[in-house]
């Protein structure tokens, strides 16, 4: 018993007695902190009606869109191309695509923020050579949620090579030697060899990646803070802006609800995904 | 025949210097970052490509230190990052020792709950972190930063996993010496996980040390926030000052990259173990 206490008091605490009075706040109109009264279903209700709000569902799925299967494909490209060196060399390499995972998320928005200055970017040179004129890109409506994207798989991508370049050594060098002896080509050695191998890979990346990038918040506050025109507003940004700015707790807690509810589908979906990886 | 692996050679090679390209454009920024902090701040906003510091300077650190209360973030971080690593450790390594290893009433549901809340995201629950950490007076406390990162049933999982693959006979050997359940444990059972203990704690403090969203939340004023948090603040201190605002980004990020260039093996070793592809 002496054993579970810690965990369990922990548990109760901090996860169970969250989750009920997120609920229960989100069936009222409390401030923050402090009582409301019991309103029922409305802050659902109210949710459906709010422009804002859809938007800002809208631009979280426009901004999953960009990112998982970019993030992905990139991932699972470097790891390839990891795995072709040797020793040290592949030690160096890989570092330098896994060393953004590692940094706190302030340093990679305060780095890129740098890169991408609209007066004194490195990166506005690059940009200014291909579409003729520097760009303000996190001011931008077509730029900004690209761009957020973009930092986002730079930041995150590493975590993934690493998954694939696991899934990758698990292949047995047998197949390709075979394969090779047979001529297969490249291509085919990846398609008929690689691909369906590491497809259980793949589909947890995949699905990792969903539930990470549906939580979309601090890269999106540091760099745009939601704009412009609210081009780069997404759920927690929206969860935040209600109950913290402007102190609206039950609806903030609503929000919040749509966004929990989300994520345990996708979770659920992860689950059977990794259950049926299971046999192998 | 000759001509085909010659053919073969070009292409590897080529696909090598691709390799090593696209690693140089990844790292770049890195390197910009860095290479930008030991500029002076009138060097930073000339014009062309200034690769290399004309007159490198350790200015903008020194100005940071002196004007920011970056000494007060460190310790921030190092306190909640530790304590965290710590606790989360222990809390979640008992928990598993006792699903995996001890018969009591409601084994199973705990274990249920355990994968249950791997599910739920905590980010969801900031609202109501925020008010039951107000309600404990831990606002602008080092407790109100740790207690909600606690919950880790990742960390649970992956001990739970470990202390079931060890077989029975060592804990029926134990037995017979007259170990007790807490002797097992300590004596034992924890001796065996320690590759595992590590490369946990080691991606439980660097998760601790970049968190975001909830010490941000979690701590108002100046003084009391870890150095993640800080960085914002002085970009909004010093205006346009490229230098010193990414000098503080460097000192934010020097731990973890130092923690993870000395355990490289361990760092990746554990990120496989908590998906559980090698575990």
């Amino acid at each position: 018993m002496v054993f579970v206490a810690p965990f369990v008091i922990a548990y109760l605490v901090l996860f169970i007695y969250p989750t009920i009075k997120l609920i229960i706040l989100s069936l009222t109109d409390g401030p923050l902190i402090g009582s409301g009264k019991w309103v029922g279903l409305h802050n659902y209700i109210r949710l459906a009606s709010d422009h804002l709000f859809k938007q800002s569902v809208t631009q979280t799925v426009y901004f999953v869109v960009l990112t998982v299967v970019p993030n992905t494909a990139i991932a699972l490209g470097i790891a390839l191309m990891v795995l072709r060196l040797k020793g040290w060399l592949q030690s160096a390499v890989l570092a330098c695509f896994f060393l953004p995972y590692i940094l706190p998320v302030t340093v990679v928005t305060q780095t890129w923020l740098w890169v991408l200055d609209k007066e004194f970017g490195i990166a506005q040179y690059l940009i200014a050579a291909v579409v003729g004129s520097r760009v303000p890109v996190f001011h931008e409506a077509d730029w900004v949620m690209p761009m957020i994207a973009w930092v986002t798989i730079w930041w995150t991508n590493g975590f993934n090579v690493l998954l694939f370049i696991a899934g990758l050594r698990n292949v047995p060098q047998d197949y390709y030697d075979s394969a090779a002896l047979d001529g297969a080509s490249r291509w085919n050695q990846f398609r008929h060899i690689t691909w369906p191998l590491i497809w259980p890979v793949t589909a947890l990346v995949l699905t990792i990646q969903l539930i990470l990038q549906f939580k979309i918040f601090d890269q999106v506050y540091l760099l745009s803070g939601g704009g412009p025109f609210n081009k780069s507003q997404v759920i927690l940004l929206q969860v935040y802006v209600q109950s913290f700015a402007l102190n609206h707790g039950g609806y903030g807690a609503a929000m919040s609800m749509f966004l929990f509810a989300m994520i345990v589908v996708f979770s659920i979906l992860q689950f059977q995904v990794l259950r049926v990886r299971v046999p192998r | 025949m000759t001509i085909g692996i010659s053919r073969f050679r070009i292409t590897a090679v080529g696909l090598t210097i691709f390799t090593l390209a696209c690693a140089v454009c990844w790292a770049f920024p890195l390197y910009w970052l860095a290479v930008t902090t030991l500029k002076h701040e009138y060097d930073t906003v000339k014009p062309g490509l200034n690769l290399i510091p004309s007159d490198p300077t350790l200015d903008s650190y020194i100005f940071v230190i002196e004007h920011t209360k970056i000494a007060y973030w460190y310790v921030n971080s190092f306190v909640t990052a530790t304590t965290i690593t710590v606790l989360a450790i222990v809390i979640s390594a008992t928990c598993a020792y006792a699903i995996s290893q001890l018969k009591f009433p409601g084994r199973k549901l705990l274990w249920g709950l355990v994968l249950a809340s791997f599910m739920v995201p905590l980010t969801s629950l900031i609202i109501t972190h925020f008010i039951l950490m107000n309600d404990f007076g831990l606002i602008n406390h080092w407790g109100g930063i740790i207690l909600p990162q606690l919950i880790t049933p990742v960390t649970v999982i992956v001990y739970k996993q470990f202390f079931d693959g060890i077989p029975k006979e060592y804990r029926e050997a134990a037995v017979i010496d007259g170990a007790g359940e807490f002797q097992l444990f300590y004596r034992v059972y924890m001796p065996m996980t320690w590759g595992v203990t590590t490369a946990l704690a080691i991606i439980t403090f660097i998760g601790a040390w970049d968190a975001f969203l909830w010490p941000f939340l979690a701590q108002t004023s100046d003084e009391m926030m870890t150095v993640t948090v800080g960085i914002t603040q002085v970009h909004e201190a010093f205006g346009v000052q490229y230098a010193r605002n990414l000098a503080v980004a460097v000192m934010a990020a020097a731990p973890v990259v130092v923690a993870y260039l000395v355990f490289q093996r361990r760092v990746t070793d554990a990120i496989a173990i908590s998906v559980g592809i090698k575990g």
